[in-house]
């Protein structure tokens, strides 16, 4: 790797600012599949399904 | 599978499933490769010296930020035209990656500007559509959440999209059409790329690293709002049978 040189602040600064943003992106995917998830699971255990759902259940 | 069994939700999440740790792994690599290359690899810019390390996010985060709204634009037409089920679901999940990816081009550029060109930010046609392009993100997602049929949200979004797509070839020609700060176009020319190998090709897979990222957050995104729609869906109908 070669030296950063007088502008290593402003390179470090970039690519921190990107992974951050990247990080974060995929936090929230994974955190709105998780909740999401859990909110499908309840509604099924109360018996709330789809219809299409109900016929594979009732064919099966 | 014929594409067209795309068009289904449940077959899409069911594809969709097998997918994700393939292109989960492939992105993981591409940046590993990409940053590998360019820090390790490419030479610093004659000029530029290690500020051109900028560039490898730089860039691939600008080319995503229009891609994009194009792509968006693309399911908005299937919104509107062939009323495709997963059009808007692929629109809606899009725009905050696009507005993301498009900050990062945005703050990136100002930290490059400000070593090479003495400032932060300038008014010139480039840096300013390309902040309007990031407005344009905001926008669509603000009308996203306050309309809250999702298909009148769709509508509404995808016409707001369309117009939006009038910037892309503003952005794309600025440099051109008008004297901007902004170099000129490097890479997507009419005479071939004006890049030295050594610095495009880390460029080049940096690129790649960014769109199987999108590609990946993008369909994970697709199958949570298509999860969030069913969970709309059970819980009218909860209400319907109350």
């Amino acid at each position: 790797m070669t030296a950063l040189g007088p502008h290593a602040a402003f390179i470090v600064a970039a690519y921190a600012v990107a992974a951050l943003v990247i990080v974060a992106l995929i936090l929230w995917v994974l955190a709105d599949h998780r909740t999401q998830r859990r909110l499908l699971a309840d509604l099924e255990a109360r018996g709330i399904t789809r219809r299409s759902e109900r016929r594979r259940t009732e064919a099966a | 599978m014929p594409l067209i069994d795309l068009a289904n939700p449940t077959r899409f999440l069911a594809l969709t499933q097998r997918l994700l740790p393939g292109l989960a792994v492939a992105t993981a690599l591409a940046f590993a490769a990409g940053l590998y290359l360019a820090w390790f690899v490419a030479p610093d810019d004659y000029q530029q010296g290690a500020t051109v390390k900028i560039m490898f996010v730089h860039v691939p985060a600008a080319w995503l930020g229009m891609g994009i709204w194009a792509l968006m634009s693309l399911s908005a037409l299937g919104t509107l035209v062939w009323r495709h089920p997963l059009a808007d679901v692929a629109a809606k999940t899009a725009a905050p990656i696009g507005a993301a990816l498009t900050f990062v081009c945005l703050v990136t550029g100002a930290l490059w500007g400000r070593p090479m060109w003495g400032t932060y930010w300038v008014w010139d046609a480039r840096l300013t559509s390309v902040l309007v392009l990031f407005l344009m993100y905001l926008g669509v997602l603000a009308l996203w959440r306050t309309v809250e049929d999702p298909a009148r949200a769709g509508r509404a979004a995808a016409i707001l999209t369309l117009v939006g797509a009038v910037n892309l070839p503003i952005i794309k020609f600025s440099v051109d059409w008008w004297n901007t700060l902004h170099q000129p176009a490097s890479v997507l020319r009419l005479d071939g790329p004006a890049l030295h190998s050594s610095i495009m090709t880390p460029l080049l897979v940096m690129a790649l690293a960014f769109a199987l990222l999108f590609v990946t957050l993008h369909v994970s995104a697709m199958r949570n709002e298509i999860m969030r729609r069913r969970v709309r869906t059970l819980r009218l109908m909860q209400a319907g049978a109350a």
